[in-house]
């Protein structure tokens, strides 16, 4: 992840930018709000206010980098409306900025005095959020000072192109809204006679998204959609460009055709590749490629994909991994759909009290076994409760591949019962397998267990209990000590407490803050590598509404993230949505709100979440965990 | 899991380890979930490394706990087989009647069991997707049919078998394994055998009533199965569950009368 340092700018020095005249901000929400054409920053649209030059170079320059998608419209920069832009924050000198965070801890004095500038100057705006994130305390008074000259012309001018604007759609990859379920159809298979070979293939090329494997040799390994065979012209040519590049010492690492993203990412003896017609930048795409591979170590360990390799560089690796292309899938698929936990790479957690968590840890700190290496209690993907020996953490990419075997993947729920799985979990380490233990617990209600509805609890509800241990042979020990955890929980009245976080869902927006602009936020801890989020329902509760959320943030978050920017806050309004990222030191926030929410109510809503964060902090994330 | 003991406590209770091996994609998985759960999915994921479950089949005589290992069935996890099939009592060795060449892997596994697991370990051989042939529609009515969908989306290996099987086949008899072929293999191994759906519950709820019923009273001690512990190691031996070893080859001879009260 490319998370640019949140120091001063790198032009904080030149004299030029320390006190630059900039023009007040709400000139520049005319920029994007003529920019129906996202066509290119060539042909932004004229009433750009007169810039000091050397703004308006920092402003090509970041665009520029966001351009890798040519022909698409992910310029964030002509196409986005109100940006409190690249270059209004990235110009306070470095001298200012320390003392600024020095002084954090006597907030109100310091937003007090920045109250009286001219928050005119765009560079204060910069300063001010560094001030709030830094600070102990949240004050929302002060955020409407921040924002405050945005407000009166905000509305009005959206309001007024809007209507001309909703014509076109979000994103141009996400346009077709109705079609997104069928992109994880399986494509079909061409029939003996090859009759329908036209009809598969054009299945095939209608996905927006591809991952292919191969090996070093050309090989193909795996593919999301399709086979082997209906694929391996493309491998082939595929072979032939990364080898071309290998020869002159450059690796391929992405290219773009059109409005398709190609990223390549090659370890070891495999290839990668990525291609999407997603809005997803070339960072992101490689971290969802990294997983794969990762995922492919998680079956195989290192040392033994080495060896088969070493021995026989044509090896068809399909065999050896015959039964894990599921993982692969599901977790291709999660990345399709959209993953806030790839995205972050942060992991989220169950809420629930502090003292109802420690409850917990030490229920399973007293039923540990000798051969116990982590303990987790998991539900739907959210992590309730982990024990680990001091000297060994877990890596959030390790989890996110534990999760997507236990959650995603129906293997292992569908087998009905206790499951032993030997998993080698790369971030830990890469060389061998480790042994989990897992165990779903049973929350329908026990009032009527005749109830043979079938009640097939959702990924979102189910509960798992996992055990790890480096003991192959330690499969009834682990038995013995989720029995007798499962049985301390009940009589403790933990489950009870999971039962209840589980059924009570992620909460919504409105009910952080009654009446919020905002529809949906990620909140990411930095120090603590979790993840926070609203409720997707009920907006973004289908999966291509859910798609077109996870575009918006992969779009805040790649503008934030880019090379050489040093943007803290980002605003970005579209015709359907208006959306807000603010970075510190300490967190991410996202969020998104309706194409008309003004940016000051947005900017009061993102800082009251950022309050509730900090109050409900250590119900939110698992802070410290338990060791042993 | 499964309930607590208490209602057949007057009768004597004891464990069975046992343990499902045979190629991937056979049904393995499914024959097991038919048998604890009365449940089946189309279409089901392969297992991962293995999955553990319980459920008690009820004798005349006696009250029997399976303890069952359900392997995954993919190569890469070969080299665990032992651990579970080690202490194990009995032992299903699993094919595809519409798959040769998963007998030819059955076969492997039978004779790997007879030379590393423990003497007078039960096996039974079993093919399995009965209602891929035409015999299907004599096991009909039998079981409790669950919702089928007979033309799911061809996703997942075993529908994709069946899609590429039919085509040789007019009369969509897809049995590619003559049951006189495996029977005739079965009595000359000494293994009992059935031919099952674990779509339809045809012969499923047999195996295991078999299975139980062959097990040898003397090898049934305490409750977690003579298995459990130590000892049974020796490879030495004969096989003193030999005699008690049936063939059931003929489909409906199977003691199906005990069947278990599960």
């Amino acid at each position: 992840m490319v998370s640019t340092a949140d120091g001063p700018a790198q032009d904080a020095n030149n004299p030029e930018t320390e006190n630059p005249p900039t023009p007040p901000p709400s000139s520049s929400l005319r920029q994007p709000s003529t920019s129906s054409d996202r066509e290119s920053e060539e042909e932004r649209p004229p009433p750009l206010p007169p810039r000091p030059n050397t703004l308006r170079l920092l402003d090509e320059g970041g665009a520029s980098l966001r351009t890798s998608r040519p022909g698409a419209p992910t310029n964030l920069q002509s196409r986005a409306t109100t940006a409190v832009s690249l270059t209004d924050i990235g110009c306070h000198d470095a001298g200012k900025e320390s003392r600024v965070v020095r002084e954090g801890s006597e907030t109100l004095k310091a937003q007090a005095s920045l109250n009286h500038l001219t928050s005119s100057r765009g560079s204060e705006t910069g300063d001010t959020a560094s001030i709030r994130s830094s600070g102990p305390q949240g004050d929302i008074g002060d955020v409407e000072n921040v924002f405050g000259d945005f407000v009166a012309t905000d509305t009005g001018l959206i309001r007024k192109h809007s209507t001309g604007l909703l014509q076109f759609p979000e994103f141009q990859a996400d346009d077709v809204e109705d079609d997104f379920t069928s992109e994880f159809e399986p494509v079909g298979e061409v029939d003996e006679e090859g009759g329908n070979e036209e009809q598969v293939l054009a299945n095939w090329k209608a996905k927006r998204k591809h991952y292919l494997i191969l090996s070093a040799a050309g090989k193909p390994i795996w593919t999301r959609h399709g086979d082997g065979g209906l694929i391996s012209t493309y491998i082939g040519v595929i072979q032939t460009i990364i080898s071309f590049y290998e020869d002159s010492k450059d690796p391929l690492s992405s290219f773009t055709a059109g409005d398709t993203k190609f990223v390549i990412v090659t370890k070891g003896p495999l290839h990668l590749v990525a291609i999407s017609r997603m809005l997803e930048s070339d960072t992101q795409l490689k971290l969802q490629l990294e997983a794969l591979y990762m995922q492919i170590l998680s079956t195989l360990t290192l040392p033994s994909l080495t060896h088969l390799f070493s021995i026989r560089p044509s090896t068809d690796l399909k065999r050896p991994l015959q039964g894990s292309e599921t993982l692969l899938s599901t977790l291709a698929d999660s990345f399709t759909k959209g993953s806030p936990s790839t995205l972050l790479s942060a992991l989220e957690c169950l809420k629930i009290r502090k003292s109802h968590r420690q409850a917990i840890n030490n229920t399973l700190l007293k039923t540990k076994v000798s051969s116990l290496l982590y303990g987790l209690v998991v539900a739907g993907g959210r992590l309730v409760n982990v024990v680990r020996p001091k000297k060994h953490s877990l890596h959030p990419g390790d989890l996110q591949l534990l999760f997507n075997m236990i959650f995603e993947a129906e293997a292992v729920k569908a087998g009905g019962g206790e499951s032993w799985i030997p998993v080698c979990l790369p971030g830990f380490n890469s060389s061998g397998y480790l042994y989990m233990y897992v165990s779903f617990l049973d929350l329908r209600d026990d009032a009527n267990p005749a109830n043979d509805t079938k009640t097939t609890t959702t990924k979102e509800e189910s509960v798992a209990i996992v055990l790890i241990s480096a003991n192959k042979e330690s499969f009834f020990e682990l038995q013995g000590m989720r029995d007798a955890f499962v049985e301390q929980m009940e009589k403790n009245g933990s489950i009870k407490i999971i039962k209840e976080a589980v059924a009570k869902g992620r909460p919504s927006t409105t009910d952080i803050v009654p009446g919020t602009v905002l529809h949906h936020f990620l909140y990411k801890s930095r120090a603590n590598v979790q993840f926070t989020m609203s409720s997707y329902d009920p907006e973004f509760s289908t999966v291509s509404r859910r798609r077109r959320l996870m575009s918006t943030y992969n779009n805040l978050h790649a503008s934030i993230h880019a090379r050489h920017t040093h943007v803290k806050v980002h605003h970005c309004v579209s015709q359907s949505s208006s959306s807000f990222a603010w970075v510190t030191p300490m967190f991410e926030l996202y969020c998104v709100a309706g194409a008309n929410a003004n940016r000051n109510a947005l900017a009061q809503s993102a800082s009251k979440i950022i309050e509730w964060v900090r109050q409900e902090e250590e119900r939110l994330f698992i802070i410290g965990g338990a060791v042993f | 899991m499964s309930e607590s003991t208490s209602a057949n406590t007057a009768k004597p209770s004891s464990s069975v380890k046992l343990v499902l091996l045979g190629e991937a994609a056979v049904g393995k998985s499914s024959l097991v979930l038919r048998f604890v759960n009365n449940d089946f999915q189309e279409n089901k994921e392969p297992t991962i490394g293995a999955a553990f479950l319980t459920q008690k089949c009820s004798l005349p005589t006696r009250t029997i706990k399976f303890e069952i290992w359900d392997t995954a069935g993919q190569e890469r996890f070969a080299s665990l087989a032992p651990m579970y099939y080690r202490n194990a009592q009995a032992a299903l060795v699993v094919y595809d009647v519409t798959k040769p060449s998963s007998l030819t892997k059955a076969k492997h596994w039978v004779a790997e069991l007879q030379r590393q697991a423990s003497p007078g370990i039960v096996i039974a051989l079993v093919g399995n997707k009965l209602d891929l042939t035409n015999d299907a529609n004599e096991a009909a009515g039998e079981a409790q049919p669950e919702a089928e969908h007979e033309s799911s989306p061809a996703d997942g290996d075993e529908a994709t078998e069946e899609t590429q099987e039919e085509p040789d086949v007019s009369n969509g008899d897809a049995r590619k394994v003559p049951t006189r072929e495996a029977s005739a293999y079965a009595e000359e191994e000494g293994l009992l055998f059935f031919e099952t759906s674990a779509k339809t519950g045809h012969n499923v709820v047999d195996v295991f009533t078999a299975i139980a019923n062959a097990i040898p009273e003397s090898s049934l001690k305490s409750g977690r199965g003579a298995g459990a512990g130590t000892g049974q190691t020796s490879l030495s031996g004969g096989r003193p569950a030999e005699d008690s070893r049936v063939n059931l080859g003929e489909r409906g001879a199977a003691t199906a009368k005990e069947g278990c009260a599960c």
